[in-house]
């Protein structure tokens, strides 16, 4: 009787663990078969590298070059944001905070990621692009530095708690030992401490990235939605995910169209795949280098 | 033969927050000498030895009355820069500490630091060091490789040749065989022994076998007090201290 309940939970529990599996293998699976048609009546190579997105057009031009580009051009600005604030903040919060001052940052850093991304996106449509169109002069405040910014700070909470984790369990001896050496405290950090953290700091980076490549209420309401090349960060740009959320609603079921959408979900899906691959192989090589195992 | 004081201790208390862990502390330590401080753990012997290279620093609330004098001149003088005497007192912790780097670049980073920007003068003070912390044999043909793929006692025996690529005047080691096997052990009480000739040496070691193998004069620490201090041999022959006497033939420890 009792073996028996014991079988039961073990099985209960096992699927529940295993059915993460069934959703990505599921997707996948779903995202390949709706994406598929799109790429045979496109052209795998037009597709991608076409300069052309028109896609309500006589003819249409299903070219998403220009949306992969504002993708690129708005998730590497949000890096450049990003990047210097949560690395910033995780160097202060582990390495100069005060108890009292990490008891205070540490939360706002974690309420600052539990904000939903339709409120960040009101925020910068309201209030930054106005802003941004009158302080640079620019015809529409929509634009890729726009969503660059907005996606940085809310990618930041990913980039520091990541590297804050990853400093804290550089040992103490460590330090210890560079500052017995006669370094003072800055070399110790930029010579001992950060390397010693690598692979924690880049996979933080690079979950960072991947999560603002992915963003879409946001850079859908502050981008501006032009699918043109860009040329430079003050114009509009049309990033790929915000073409999916704003298309698929009038896209017709089954048109060339509606399959061009999800064969963009599906690079998507394969872009932010490679991102946490790099993220996975970088811990891996550093926790080996570390000698900390597995 | 004639000693002079490298390192001065004079009137010194110590305190951790409310608690104190040292207790009107008076020693001198001799140059190019080794000097040994015993005693039971808990009784301040970690505490005393990270207080010469000011390590202590690191850790808040902590208070220091009394000086300590390093060629007459006080360590924890407000004007004293503390780099400069972490430069000059080395130090060798309890448990190997190699950085995650190459060999070759634990040695080097210490030069670096230091401003030796002259490649084939860090490379040759590498090498130098290496060779007089007796692990050059060992490693002449990986100092490429990490150096966290070495022994323990290879590791330990790095982290000196780390300290002394510095070039220190003291060398600070804080129970440097604790967590090595015996023929390791060997190998570092060896070196320190030839170390002698050029620095002056204080290890804190539980072992009172190899206080007795490798020092010169010995401090016997109890409770945060000194109970008694003086030449090796004669410490361990006849204490003058009951106290000595008692922890000596391990009536308690």
């Amino acid at each position: 009787m009792y073996k028996k309940k014991e079988n039961t939970i073990r099985w209960i529990f096992t699927i529940l663990a295993f059915s993460s599996l069934f959703f990505l293998v599921g997707i996948t699976i779903t995202l390949f078969i709706s994406a598929w048609p799109a790429f045979q009546e496109i052209g795998l190579f037009e597709f991608i590298l076409g300069r052309e997105w028109y896609p309500t057009y006589d003819p249409p031009d299903f070219g998403i070059f220009p949306l992969i580009m504002a993708s690129f051009l708005v998730t590497i600005g949000a890096a450049i944001i990003c990047v210097p604030l949560g690395l910033g903040s995780a160097l202060f919060i582990n390495e100069l905070a005060s108890q009292q001052q990490k008891a205070l940052l540490k939360p706002i850093i974690e309420i600052l990621a539990s904000i939903p991304s339709i409120v960040y996106g009101f925020f910068g449509m309201v209030v930054v692009a106005p802003y941004l169109q009158k302080l640079l002069q620019i015809p529409v405040g929509q634009t890729a530095f726009t969503g660059s910014l907005l996606l940085g700070i809310m990618a930041t909470p990913t980039v520091c708690s990541i590297s804050e984790d990853a400093l804290s369990f550089v040992p103490n001896s460590f330090r210890e030992a560079s500052l017995a050496l006669g370094a003072n405290r800055w070399q110790t950090l930029t010579k001992v401490t950060i390397p010693a953290a690598g692979s924690g700091i880049s996979t933080g980076i690079i979950l960072g990235m991947s999560r603002a490549i992915g963003e879409t209420m946001t850079v859908l309401m502050v981008t501006g939605g032009a699918a043109i090349i860009p040329t430079s960060f003050f114009q509009p740009v049309r990033p790929m995910t915000s073409t999916i959320a704003a298309e698929m609603g009038e896209a017709v079921v089954g048109s060339t169209h509606y399959h061009a959408l999800f064969a963009i979900g599906l690079i998507l899906f394969l872009i932010t795949l490679i991102f946490n691959i790099i993220a996975e192989l970088i811990s891996r090589r550093y926790r080996l280098k570390l000698g900390l195992g597995r | 033969m004639e000693l002079n004081t490298k390192i001065e201790v004079k009137n010194l208390y110590f305190y951790y927050g409310r608690s104190q862990v040292l207790k009107d502390i008076n020693l001198d330590i001799f140059e190019k000498k080794v000097t040994a401080i015993i005693g039971p753990s808990g009784c301040g012997k970690t505490t005393l030895i990270r207080l010469f290279n000011r390590m202590n620093d690191l850790i808040p609330k902590t208070r220091l009355e009394g000086t300590i004098l390093l060629d007459k001149k006080s360590i924890y003088d407000p004007k004293v820069d503390v780099v400069e005497i972490r430069r000059r007192v080395g130090m060798v912790f309890q448990k190997p500490n190699p950085f995650p780097k190459s060999i070759f670049d634990n040695i080097s980073y210490g030069l670096e630091i230091n401003g030796v920007s002259d490649r084939r003068k860090r490379e040759e003070i590498v090498i130098q060091s290496l060779k007089k912390a007796a692990i050059w044999e060992e490693v002449k043909d990986r100092l490429k490789e990490s150096a966290l793929g070495l022994s323990g006692g290879q590791q330990q025996r790095l982290c000196i040749a780390r300290c002394l690529a510095v070039e220190p005047e003291v060398l600070l080691f804080d129970e440097p065989c604790a967590s090595l096997d015996p023929i390791s052990t060997q190998k570092i009480e060896e070196l320190i022994r030839e170390l002698k000739k050029e620095y002056t040496i204080v290890i804190v070691t539980h072992n009172m076998q190899q206080a007795a193998r490798v020092s010169d004069f010995t401090a016997f620490l109890y409770l945060g007090e000194l109970i008694e201090f003086g030449e090796t041999e004669k410490l361990f022959t006849v204490p003058q201290n009951k106290m000595t006497e008692a922890y000596l033939t391990g009536k308690f420890g």
